[in-house]
């Protein structure tokens, strides 16, 4: 049984995602990636949210800065090396994450959300109401990016077989990275961390330094995941950095759940294909999609008691704040 | 009482605390030793925990000075401190309630290893941390319950898990916050006997209101009311002193 949940199961579904493209039109592998996309993007949240304790609200911003420099490295008429624009793409968002997370992480619960979510405003407005590549309007990528060696084409992007393909691959990185470090001392102190900062603070964990690395390398692969929207879309708009697609990748993590690294990529697949199955059929589906998603976090449950934890810390931590702030006024 | 001083583990001198106008703690110098047990007793609101609380670094003082083998440590904060060697455990249990028991003396080990954030392998694999961990749960009794989530544990068995986890750091100087509290006769006697087995090679503050637990286990007593120590010596000398007679240890006798 453990054997069949740790190796035959993820082997399966390996497979069955490799053949797809074989067995679907088009479309659907244009979509099948977007969903690949936006689980990366979920998983890597998850990081933070999940396993860190920290609900951040500007995840969309490292992932739209992606976008934007990948949209910026891009000549009007020649691709972008990918070899350069990749690694200037995830270094800017890990960047932006590592300026952000300094400052935010000096906050706790509602707070962080707060901040998170200022900062991500403030990134989305900076692309919004600037003359910054194309303003509100956003910016075009005309030619998806060159991945070649010494003048060989390794992958041609523009064929969506190779580009979902190559897709999958970032995917089945992201898994197996976020896997090695949830499993790692460096991720079993972040959930411990999680579980009771004070006890792990006395312990002697650094916990600031451990959160902001966390966080850092969470906004990096959210950086991946924004480049390769870009690449599929071929177009960035400030959007792509707003509240709403945090929000949206919150969603995500929620159904997914909270306590497992492939679990977001589940959330993604539920979110858009309801979305997808929901759009060709009635003219309310965002209605009926709310709906639906309330109905699925109600029914799992465990989902929101993580959130709502991470947000005002667990339930007996609460009281225990309570017993510290009366030790204080001894 | 200066030689005693120069080899002290840790030293608080002239240690302060405000919280707005209130003086929790007010001008309170001790020190503590390895291989002995420094007892801080007194009446609720005499500033113990607040005082555990500025050694641990938990809480920043508002003046005097805390060292450490004659190293100032008083700017250190918390995380910092457990590194350099002093231990605690909270008035109220604090552990990874979710985790097993020996997840979290594991942590607690981890948290001194060479590498406490390792981003790569499992967490099985150190040595050191494996050993500091088992020698832990030896020492406290937990082995048989090292698979049970903490949060199924009796409250007695929580509070020897802090202990437990507090000793898997290796620390030199421990501080104890009340570990008897709400506890049963029987868990008690447990508890008592293992803070006594920490004597060797620590030197152990506590802060307990048991006084019985505290006359047998103290080497040296601290009395502290309103912030201020009243008293400090060994428990007889303290017992004798007529200011604690008047401002504690009279209610205490009366009661019994």
């Amino acid at each position: 049984m453990a054997f069949a949940r740790t190796w035959l199961l993820p082997a399966l579904l390996l497979l069955a995602a490799v053949a797809l493209p074989f067995l679907v039109p088009t479309y659907y592998v244009q979509f099948a990636s977007k969903v690949l996309i936006m689980g990366i993007l979920a998983m890597a949240l998850n990081l933070v949210v999940g396993f860190g304790g920290l609900v951040s609200m500007c995840h969309a911003a490292f992932f739209g800065l992606a976008g934007y420099v990948l949209a910026i490295a891009t000549p009007k008429y020649d691709p972008a090396s990918f070899w350069t624009s990749f690694p200037l793409a995830v270094g800017v968002s890990a960047f932006a994450a590592l300026i952000i997370g300094a400052l935010a992480l000096r906050t706790r619960g509602v707070y962080f959300i707060m901040v998170t979510l200022a900062f991500g405003e403030m990134l989305f407005f900076l692309f919004h109401d600037t003359k910054l590549a194309g303003g509100s309007d956003g910016a075009f990528i005309n030619y998806k990016p060159d991945v070649t060696i010494g003048g060989v084409t390794l992958l041609n992007l523009d064929k969506p077989l190779i580009f979902y393909l190559t897709v999958l691959a970032f995917t089945v990185a992201t898994i197996a990275l976020l896997t090695m470090l949830v499993r790692s001392p460096f991720g079993h102190a972040l959930q411990a961390a999680r579980d009771n900062e004070r006890r792990a603070r006395s312990l002697g964990f650094p916990i600031f330094r451990l959160r902001l690395t966390a966080f850092v390398i969470s906004g990096a692969v959210a950086g991946v995941a924004g480049y390769l929207a870009a690449a599929q879309y071929g177009y960035v708009a400030p959007q792509m950095l707003g509240w709403h697609v945090s929000a949206t990748v919150l969603v995500m993590v929620l159904i997914g759940g909270l306590r497992s690294v492939a679990g977001p990529l589940v959330g993604a697949l539920v979110l858009l294909g309801l979305e997808e199955v929901l759009k060709s059929s009635t003219e309310y589906w965002k209605l009926i999609e709310g709906l639906v998603v309330i109905a699925i976090v109600l029914m799992l449950p465990d989902g929101m008691r993580h959130l709502l934890n991470a947000v005002f810390g667990p339930a007996d931590d609460r009281s225990e704040e309570a017993a510290v702030g009366e030790a204080k006024h001894v | 009482m200066s030689e005693r001083a120069a080899n002290a583990s840790m030293q608080a001198v002239a240690l302060s605390k405000s919280f707005g106008g209130l003086r929790a703690v007010a001008d309170v110098s001790l020190d503590v030793h390895t291989d002995e047990i420094h007892a801080v007793i007194g009446p609720n609101g005499a500033g113990k925990s607040t005082l555990i609380n500025l050694l641990s670094g938990d809480l920043h003082v508002s003046g005097g000075s805390i060292h450490l083998d004659g190293r100032d440590v008083t700017r250190l904060r918390s995380e910092r401190r457990a590194r350099a060697g002093i231990g605690r455990s909270f008035q109220k249990t604090t552990i990874f309630a979710q985790s097993t028991v020996h997840e979290n003396v594991r942590l607690a080990a981890q948290a001194h290893a060479k590498s406490p954030l390792r981003m790569f392998g499992g967490v099985r694999g150190d040595a050191a941390v494996n050993r500091a961990a088992h020698e832990a749960l030896e020492q406290t009794g937990l082995m048989p319950r090292k698979a049970t989530p903490a949060n199924k544990l009796s409250h007695g068995e929580q509070r020897q898990l802090e202990i437990a986890m507090v000793l898997a750091t290796t620390p030199r100087i421990i501080l104890l916050d009340e570990p008897l509290a709400g506890m049963g006769l029987q868990e008690a006697r447990r508890i008592v006997e293992l803070i006594a087995s920490l004597r060797k090679g620590h030197a152990v503050l506590l802060v307990e209101h048991d006084m019985d637990a505290v006359f047998e286990l103290a080497d040296r007593l601290t009395v502290m009311q309103d912030g201020r120590v009243i008293a400090t010596g060994s428990p007889n000398e303290v017992r004798r002193d007529p200011a604690v007679r008047a401002a504690y240890l009279g209610t205490h006798g009366d009661a019994a």
